[in-house]
This record gives C-alpha cells, sequence and structure tokens, in this order.
C-alpha cells in the first residue's frame, strides 16, 4: 500500500481492517480537532480526467486536515485539451515531485498504466467501470458505523452492475469479509461472469429477491451515458429497479439504504426513502473524508 | 523435410540460379558455396499469409524493407501483405506500388493481398480484376470487414471469376463495436467493454453460407473462437472450399494471462478463452485449420503508450512464430514437426496458390533452415521491426530460426551459426 491505492481487489483484511479502524478516528465525533499536522510539507495532486465534485473535494478537504498541501487540476483546464498524452502529462506532474497523485480517469486501468512508469504513488480515484477503491472503503465504514462485523451481512447492490467501479470494488472488498451479496439489475447491466470475480456472489433480476431480509441496500446511479442501446426509459427503469418505501418492508427492518451519489430522485431512488431514517447517504459522504485521510496518512505518513 | 513430396530424410540441396537444381545424397558441390547445416531442419521456405507491411502510409509503424527483415529473421521467406495501408491497396497503381517497392528493398517475397471495396468502406466493390493482373494474391477488407452479405456475395462472385480467395477477418462490428479484449469474466474483472466469440462466429457462419451460395473459396483469417473452428470442420466435412489459419498467439495465450492493461495484449481477434485456445489447437491437430498465420501488426511505441482503451489493435509476430510453434505444439507432441512445416508451407500455398511451398527440383528456392533444440530469448529491442509490440518480449524458446534463404541467396541468418551476413538487396 505505501506504493499507491490503485483497487481493493489487490488488498488483503488486514490492510482494509487497518484503514477501517484508522478511518474511525479521523471521523468527527472521535476528534475535536479539525486539523493536524500528520502530512505537513506533503504535496496531493487531484488530478481529475472526469467530472467529479464530491470525490474530489473530498479528497482535498482530507488532505487538508492532515496538514498536507493539495492542488486540484481537472482535465479540462490541463494540458490534455491540448492534445498531451497521458503519460507525458504524468510525467511533466511527477517532474514536480508530489508526494502522491490521486486521480479519476474515464479509462479503466488508466492509474495501473502509469503505475508502472511512475514513481509516485497513485490513489485511485475512480477508473473507468474497474474500481473506486476509496467508495467502498467508506462504505464499509459507514455499514461498520452500524453493525459489528461484515461476515453474514446479507448486501443487496441494485443498478447498472456493468458499468459500475463502485458496485466492483464492494465486491472485492464485502466478499473478503464474508458479506452475502446479491447483484440485481437488468440482463443487458448483469454480465453472468459477475458472479466468478469473489466468492459469495449471486445475481437476479428481480429486485424483490434482492431487497428481501437485506441487511444493507446499495443504490447505484444510472450511467446513461454508458448504455447506449440498451438503456431504459426514466419512467420504465424506475418502475422495475427503482427503490421505493413500498421496497423496505421486504428488507431486514433495520436495513440502511445507501447510494454513492450523486442521487437521481425518481430515477433510481425515490425522495421518500432517500430523505428516510434508513438512509445514511449523507453518513457516507462523512465518512469519505475520514477514509481518505486514513489512506493518506497510510500512504504518505512516516 | 517437405511435406509436399512427403520426404523426411537427410539430403543435400543444391541451388542453381536461384531455383533448387538438385535433392540427393553425396552431392557434388564443386565451386559451389557450401552450407552445413548438419544438426538442422531444411524445409521450404515458410509463408506468412497475413503480415501488415504498413507501407505506404505509416513508415514510422513498419516498412515493407523492414517488415521483410523481420520476416527473414522469423524464418519467413515469402509473405503475403495487407491491404490496410495509406492509401489502402484497392487499385493496381496501390497494387503495383508495393510490388515495386518490395522489388527494390524486400529481401523476402512479397505478395499482396487487395482490398475487397474501394477504401475497404465495405459498399464498393474494388478492381479486383486489375489488381489480380498487377500481382494480387487475394481479397481482404482485414480489420474492416465487409459487413452487407450483399456485398460480400458479389465479392466472392468476383473473386471466383478471377481465381482469387476471399479472405474474411470475421468481425460483425456492431456487436463487437467498442470492445476492447474479449468478452468473458476477465473483461468483466478488468472493467473494460467485451468482443464476444460471437462477433466472429456470426460471420464465419455467414460466410460459409455465402460460399456455398457463391462456390467462391473462403478463407478465415485469425480464426480464434471454438464456434467458428467447429464451423470450418461442418462446412469442410460438406466438402465447401473453405479454410483457415491461426495465429501463434490464439493458440499461445489465453485472455487470462494478459497482465492488467497491457496493450502489447490487445489485438484483434482478442486473445479468448482458455477454452478456445484449446480448441485452436485442437482445429490445427486435426485439420480444420490450414495454415499459420501471424497477423504481424507493428504499431509505434508511442501508439501503444495509452490508456488501454485508446491504443490499437495488434501485436507483431513474425519473429517469434516458429519458436512458439515449437514450444507450443511440437514439443508437447500434439503435432508432427512436418505437420508443423505443412501449416507454414504447403498449408498456405493451398489457399494462395503461390506455387511456394515446395523443396522440388525447379522450384523456387526458398529454404528455411531451423534448429528444435536450442534455446533463446526473444529480445524485441533487437527486432528488425520498426516496432516493439510484442507480448513475447522475454519469453524463452526451444528451438527457432536459423536462416531463410530466398531465391537462392541468404537473406537472414542468426548470429550464432555464422553462415555470414544476410546478403541483402542492398
Amino acid at each position: 500500500m505505501p506504493g499507491g491505492l490503485l483497487g481493493i481487489e489487490s488488498l488483503d483484511r488486514v490492510e482494509i481492517e487497518h484503514i477501517l479502524d484508522r478511518a474511525k478516528r479521523f471521523q468527527p465525533r472521535q476528534t475535536d480537532a479539525k486539523k493536524s499536522d500528520q502530512l505537513r510539507g506533503r504535496m496531493i495532486v487531484n488530478l481529475f480526467f472526469e467530472a467529479s465534485t464530491r470525490t474530489r473535494t473530498s479528497f482535498e478537504i482530507a488532505a487538508k486536515r492532515l496538514g498536507a498541501d493539495a492542488i486540484s487540476i481537472t482535465a479540462s483546464a490541463s494540458s490534455v485539451s491540448k492534445g498531451e498524452s497521458l503519460v507525458d502529462t504524468l510525467n511533466t506532474l511527477g517532474a514536480m515531485h508530489p508526494d502522491a497523485i490521486v486521480m479519476r480517469h474515464a479509462a479503466s486501468g488508466a492509474p495501473h498504466f502509469l503505475a508502472r512508469y511512475l514513481p509516485t504513488p497513485i490513489i485511485n480515484a475512480g477508473d473507468g467501470t474497474h474500481e473506486h477503491p476509496t467508495q467502498a472503503l467508506l462504505d464499509a465504514r459507514t455499514i461498520l458505523d452500524r453493525r459489528p462485523t461484515l461476515e453474514g451481512l446479507r448486501v443487496a447492490i441494485i443498478g447498472d452492475i456493468a458499468h459500475s467501479r463502485v458496485a466492483r470494488s464492494n465486491m472485492y472488498l464485502l466478499s473478503k469479509f464474508g458479506a452475502q451479496i446479491v447483484l440485481c439489475g437488468p440482463a443487458s447491466l448483469l454480465p453472468p461472469e459477475l458472479t466468478e470475480l469473489a466468492p459469495n456472489i449471486s445475481l437476479t433480476h428481480k429486485m424483490e429477491d434482492a431487497i428481501r431480509d437485506a441487511d444493507v441496500i446499495m443504490m447505484l446511479r444510472v450511467q446513461l451515458e454508458r448504455q447506449h442501446e440498451a438503456a431504459f426509459s426514466a419512467n420504465e427503469y424506475f418502475q422495475f429497479y427503482g427503490l421505493r418505501l413500498e421496497h423496505m418492508s421486504l428488507a431486514k427492518p433495520d436495513a440502511i439504504v445507501m447510494h454513492p451519489g450523486p442521487i437521481n430522485r425518481g430515477r433510481e431512488i425515490s425522495s421518500e426513502v432517500a430523505d428516510s431514517q434508513r438512509s445514511v447517504i449523507l453518513n457516507q459522504v462523512e465518512n469519505g473524508i475520514a477514509v481518505r485521510m486514513a489512506v493518506l496518512e497510510r500512504i504518505l505518513g512516516n | 523435410m517437405d511435406p509436399a513430396s512427403h520426404v523426411d530424410a537427410v539430403r543435400d540441396v543444391a541451388i542453381e540460379d536461384g531455383r533448387i537444381a538438385a535433392i540427393g545424397q553425396n552431392l557434388d558441390a564443386a565451386g559451389a558455396t557450401e552450407l552445413d547445416a548438419s544438426g538442422l531442419i531444411v524445409a521450404p521456405g515458410f509463408i506468412d499469409m497475413h503480415v501488415h507491411l504498413r507501407e505506404p502510409g505509416f513508415e514510422h509503424a513498419e516498412t515493407i524493407e523492414s517488415g521483410s527483415r523481420a520476416a527473414a529473421a522469423g524464418g519467413f521467406t515469402s509473405i503475403c501483405c495487407m491491404p490496410n495501408t495509406s492509401p489502402i491497396n484497392d487499385n493496381a497503381t496501390v497494387t503495383s506500388y508495393i510490388i515495386e517497392r518490395a522489388e527494390r528493398h524486400a529481401v523476402v517475397n512479397v505478395f499482396p493481398i487487395g482490398a475487397i471495396t474501394k477504401g475497404s468502406a465495405g459498399e464498393q466493390l474494388a478492381a479486383i480484376g486489375l489488381m489480380k493482373e498487377a500481382g494480387i494474391v487475394a481479397i481482404s477488407d482485414d480489420g474492416r470487414p465487409v459487413m452487407n452479405a450483399r456485398v460480400m456475395r458479389r465479392a466472392m462472385e468476383t473473386a471466383r471469376s478471377f481465381g482469387l480467395p476471399v479472405i474474411d477477418h470475421c468481425e460483425d462490428l456492431h456487436l463487437s463495436a467498442g470492445g476492447d479484449m474479449n468478452e468473458g469474466v476477465e473483461s468483466v474483472r478488468l472493467g473494460l467493454r467485451g468482443i464476444p466469440a460471437a462477433s466472429e462466429d456470426v460471420m464465419v457462419a455467414r460466410d460459409i453460407l455465402l460460399a456455398q451460395l457463391t462456390g467462391a473459396r473462403f478463407h478465415v483469417a485469425h480464426i480464434s473462437s471454438r464456434h467458428s473452428v467447429e464451423m470450418l470442420a461442418f462446412a469442410k466435412a460438406r466438402g465447401l472450399p473453405v479454410t483457415s489459419e491461426a495465429t501463434p498467439h490464439h493458440f499461445a495465450l489465453s485472455d487470462s494471462e494478459m497482465p492488467p492493461y497491457d496493450s502489447n495484449y490487445k489485438m484483434k481477434p482478442p486473445l479468448r478463452s482458455t477454452c478456445d485456445v484449446a480448441a485452436i489447437t485442437d482445429g490445427i491437430v486435426n485439420g480444420a485449420i490450414d495454415a499459420i498465420a501471424t497477423d504481424h501488426a507493428p504499431h509505434a511505441g508511442s501508439e501503444k503508450m495509452q490508456e488501454f482503451e485508446q491504443c490499437p489493435f495488434g501485436i507483431l509476430g513474425l519473429e517469434t512464430a516458429i519458436g512458439i510453434t515449437l514450444e507450443r505444439l511440437v514439443h508437447p507432441g500434439k503435432i508432427t514437426l512436418m505437420r508443423m512445416i505443412e501449416l507454414f508451407t504447403t498449408g498456405p500455398d493451398r489457399v494462395l496458390n503461390l506455387n511456394r511451398g515446395r523443396l522440388a527440383i525447379g522450384s523456387h528456392a526458398d529454404v528455411t533452415l531451423f534448429d528444435t533444440q536450442r534455446s533463446w530469448t526473444y529480445d524485441v529491442n533487437r527486432s528488425a521491426s520498426k516496432s516493439r509490440n510484442s507480448p513475447f518480449h522475454g519469453y524463452t524458446f526451444r528451438g527457432g530460426p536459423v536462416a531463410s534463404i530466398v531465391s537462392g541467396k541468404l537473406a537472414w541468418a542468426a548470429d550464432h551459426v555464422g553462415l555470414g551476413v544476410p546478403a541483402a538487396s542492398q
């Protein structure tokens, strides 16, 4: 992990537990001091080749709370729009000797490709339809704030699984800790090979089957831009795969509802559910900062 | 060893004026240059029927000269170049240009393959007859396959009347659109868009039926899927004039062996599942597959140094074909050495009628010398190609090419044998 964080798939339980434990100590209610100087003098570059407000801001705040300097660059404002290749952009930034690069890119594997050529640790803030490791870590932190363990939990992940980096990272993490994962979506967004990625994964096309007895319901954003001809109309999608209050009676009484954001009310989740007591969506955002602090500390701390 | 005459014996081969003059024991070598091939296999010159030479248009990645040198260094004495140059080889002028450039600069025989349609756009047939007169040996819209079955039908009819085979890169472009690797567990794991094997299968099926309809000779390029192999075997059993080739990488590597996002493993058709790899091997063993061809596809380093999904498709192949075939098919006992030679000589020659690929008195003195035991390691940085995109860099092979003789001239010899420097045309 000192070399960076590219994905959850290759992490072991001990490493994940370590980050989740440290993240707990960075939660606002655990500490009065908002800012430390643990990473004073360290420079972190947030390089976002894809639009993102929450993840970028979250990483920025995490860096600043640890006393590090953080610079954010968005692709449209950078030399990428002048035709510079990804390798050259990163080499240029690398020559400025940042201590870590936080990177989001629309191409799966872009950070893995760069990690082969760049000595600077790279933290993957989402690569294409592959992984989004800090999202899975913050989701696990959020679940563990309410449950003693992930083992044996029934977690439904619902929506466009095929194109979801959030789903992949969560599958890997939850599976490593013995949760039962039910993936749910229309067949065009739910390739059968998903069950072979990790143990304890099952598939269903029926929302009711996914939610029945669930401890955790994770909704995913509908990624219209990736679905092309298989896209459902908003109305039809919500009818079959939108989470509504009536579904909640099928889940465990204390089940929680999660969403990586940004949410589309009335598209994949109804306002009533998003704003209900069951929803932990804002806790996820809060934990995002804590988990990213833990990750930065792990990668940059001495 | 000569598959055409079923000869497997220790013999002397005499070459005179670019032709095989005599084959026998203890031939008189007085006044001749002697080449001691003891311990080596002497075979008819190998033919690679599927190569991209990039000239004209993409000389930064390969030229006719550099590609031909890579061919010679891989033990090939004849190569067939695909028409996807710039301009595309869809008319006799481009065909003649390639042939003239090859005569001046190539160290092996170069046989151009013409486009099926103008600009390989899949709409209007190219000047197939005129290209045939200029010297093409087949037609293909390799890489940009003809999607319209009616156009393909007309192409097959035209090819038949000019005695040319139709080589199809079988890929339904709608089904494969946007894909970067084989569709399966690995593509789902890596979050890369998949190219389903079915995108190959549906076109193989279509073309077999069109070959039946038109009576044309149809050849499947770089077959990669198990269902396609089954269909080929079925069509052959029904007596249809269909043939196929497989690349070394499709019988040597599966998609699960790709290091994550390594673009030197990105090609079309993509590396398939282990199941498909086994089927390609079986097809080579049982005859559903007629030839081994490399689909040598050079790309400049900068083109492959990008996000995986941005990288072009294709890998080098000429210099590693013999090593891979020995390593994966001959040494494990899947095929005999004679069958291997057939796949590189009479196999492609039967498809293309090049009048090459045999060691017979009076035939062109194209000879491939290779050994089956000496270990060597492929260093792509020493490649004769202008490009470096090979997944086999650093692989160690037991056995490989030793020398290539083209029309009686030494085109290339391995450093260790001391046969002298290549007697190239310049």
